[in-house]
């Protein structure tokens, strides 16, 4: 058996017991990123050179009988969402490209204290905004089971990394489904928190209210691996959730008697994929074979779940994304050429004497503020700041924002209502199988449209777990589990049940073999 | 179109964003789709519901107000697009 196919939690017994180090471990992911990244294009960065300095750390700590951290010498991707000091953080955006930030995520320090090697930073939708890591200004990433579809978004290279066996731990965020989504996409394991369960510290923003950061992994275990590692209260977030972590690794293995489980009826509406309601089914079937109650359940007002997302994401990353204003950081363009064109034009409008246009006309600052935006954001970001500018501009800051928040509590009393009767939620994650690259790109409502069963968890804070449960000409589907808020346990531990009856999480994409 | 090009020029001015003749044409398709869709939302009576900006219900999460260390000044700067050692530069804010 090689290293390759080993769990993270496998790979940590290896360790322990010396037949492995660490330092092979990160040669075994860095050869599988030269094999396959060409074609798969997950990683922004690979740091070489501190993986392995990393990894040799720690084999001499381990040598000389030193305690070592949770995650001693297992490598694992990061998202590039979150700030690693000195080390690039893109966000997937021209804005970013040449940012290194003075300070690391408090994701980022736990995982060092974990001591695990930080391989490197993957790929994703610019500042996590899509579908399909289409919109990363760098490259798109391919999907490992089929190199001409997406990896879904905006995790994609966090998905796509683990799934084409590059590394077995991946951290990536989640605002509507960008963890949920690729996982499913990619046919890993991957879980949205509780709103608060993981620090936001250093986490580039996008939606404040929604943004939360979450392990992808092959197995459940390996991502309650994960997640016990960087969960838990920060005083740097004030809105980390002041509760201790759950032991959610030592309580995996604890089935759920009398496990009652809620398929929502609105997730079964027109618009889902046959293969993946046949998929979903059988998955239900599953849990009733290891004793689970199935129920059907109604959630009445998640039709709108995306319409409310999508006026207060956007609302949220207008005014997160008014950052970016090419003076503390990020791009800033040529200042010299934006100056002399600025002077052309007020001269043009002096001579023809237009008082109207001179008076309209951008201050030095303001057109600088403009066109760095102009230059440094892609086509999507734009589009999202356009539409939170609008929905909070006087005269529909009622009738959008003030709307949506009202829709988000009863969207939440849904959650609150259903969670009363059943210990957990059971659906699809996304409507179809992953789509091919390019055939949304032009139809922005249709991209958003994708959201419409993951999008609804981030409104109401609840915890949202994606696993592998079938497959659909090559592709794989992914199972839905949402539990009540900080129930990560329960959700690990449900997932778990199901990975011990079936293999769909062991399956492996042909690229990983070809290597 | 729920939204014209007129308004879309002044949000864009407001979201301190330029665009080019193309895009104000395809922004102002796109964000009117957009808005017809989300306008689905008026079909709901939400006038006794209370909104909900945040998912958890903190009130005043207070920290205790101590000296700590922050970044070195030639940390904070190293990242600016154009700095001179001490201060941020940016085009001149006052007139001639």
């Amino acid at each position: 058996m090689s290293l390759f196919d080993l769990t993270a939690c496998e790979q940590l017994a290896e360790l322990a017991s010396g037949r492995t180090t660490s330092v092979e471990l990160t040669q075994a992911c860095l050869a599988q990123i030269d094999a396959h990244d060409s074609q798969v294009g997950a990683f922004l960065h690979v740091d070489r050179a501190g993986a392995l300095a990393a990894a040799e750390r720690i084999d001499a700590r381990r040598q000389a009988g030193q305690a070592l951290g949770q995650l001693a010498g297992l490598p694992v991707a990061v998202k590039d969402v979150l700030c690693t000091q000195g080390m690039p953080t893109t966000c997937g955006s021209r804005m970013l490209e040449h940012f290194r930030p003075p300070y690391n995520a408090t994701v980022v320090d736990r995982l060092h204290t974990a001591d695990a090697v930080l391989i490197g930073k993957t790929n994703m939708d610019e500042f996590a905004m899509g579908g399909s890591t289409e919109n990363s200004a760098f490259q798109a990433t391919h999907n490992p089971w089929a190199l001409d579809h997406t990896a879904g978004g905006s995790s994609g290279g966090a998905a796509a990394c683990v799934a084409a066996g590059m590394v077995n731990l991946s951290i990536g965020s989640d605002t509507g489904g960008s963890i949920r989504q690729p996982a499913a996409h990619c046919g890993v394991t991957g879980l949205k928190p509780s709103y608060g369960r993981v620090s936001r510290y250093g986490l580039v923003a996008f939606a404040s209210s929604l943004d939360q950061v979450g392990p992808l992994a092959r197995t459940a275990e390996d991502v309650a691996l994960l997640l016990g590692a960087v969960a838990g209260h920060d005083p740097r977030d004030s809105t980390s959730a002041n509760r201790p972590a759950d032991e959610y690794l030592a309580q995996i293995a604890q089935p759920l008697t009398g496990l009652r489980l809620g398929v929502v009826r609105e997730h079964f509406a027109e618009g889902l994929d046959p293969a993946v309601q046949r998929s979903v089914r059988e998955a239900l079937t599953v849990y009733k074979s290891l004793g689970a109650q199935v129920s059907e359940i109604s959630l009445p007002h998640s039709k709108y779940a995306v319409a409310t997302y999508y006026v207060i994401a956007p609302s949220e990353a207008s005014s997160n994304l008014a950052r970016y204003d090419g003076v503390h950081y990020g791009y800033r363009t040529d200042e010299q050429a934006m100056l002399t064109e600025l002077e052309s034009q007020r001269a043009r409008l002096e001579a023809a004497g237009d008082e109207q246009g001179l008076a309209e006309l951008d201050s030095a600052l303001v057109r600088m503020y403009r066109r760095s935006r102009a230059e440094g954001f892609g086509p999507e970001v734009k589009r999202r700041i356009m539409l939170g500018t609008y929905a909070l501009s006087a005269g529909y800051y009622d009738a959008y924002y003030l709307k949506a928040l009202k829709v988000r509590r009863l969207i939440r009393q849904d959650y609150d209502a259903a969670f009363r009767d059943v210990d957990l939620l059971v659906g699809p994650v996304s409507p179809t199988p992953a789509f091919r690259l390019g055939e949304l790109t032009d139809d922005p409502l249709s991209m958003y449209l994708v959201d419409l069963y993951t999008a609804s968890a981030n409104l109401a804070g609840v915890a949202g777990l994606s696993l592998p449960c079938g497959q659909s000409n090559g592709l794989p589907i992914g199972l839905q589990l949402q539990a009540p808020p900080f129930a990560e346990a329960r959700l690990l531990r449900a997932a778990h049940m199901f990975q011990q009856a079936t293999d769909w999480h062991a399956q492996r994409p042909a690229l990983c073999s070809s290597s | 179109m729920s939204i014209s090009p007129e308004q879309v020029l002044k949000v864009s001015r407001l979201a301190r964003l330029e665009l080019s003749d193309d895009e104000l044409a395809t922004m102002t398709a796109q964000l009117s789709q957009v808005v017809d869709y989300v306008d689905q939302l008026s079909e709901l009576n939400t006038d006794d519901v209370v909104p909900m900006a945040h998912a958890l219900d903190l009130t005043n999460v207070f920290v205790v107000d101590q000296v700590a260390e922050s970044l070195e000044r030639s940390q904070a700067l190293a990242n600016a697009p154009h700095a001179d050692g001490e201060c941020y530069l940016v085009p001149a804010v006052m007139g001639d």
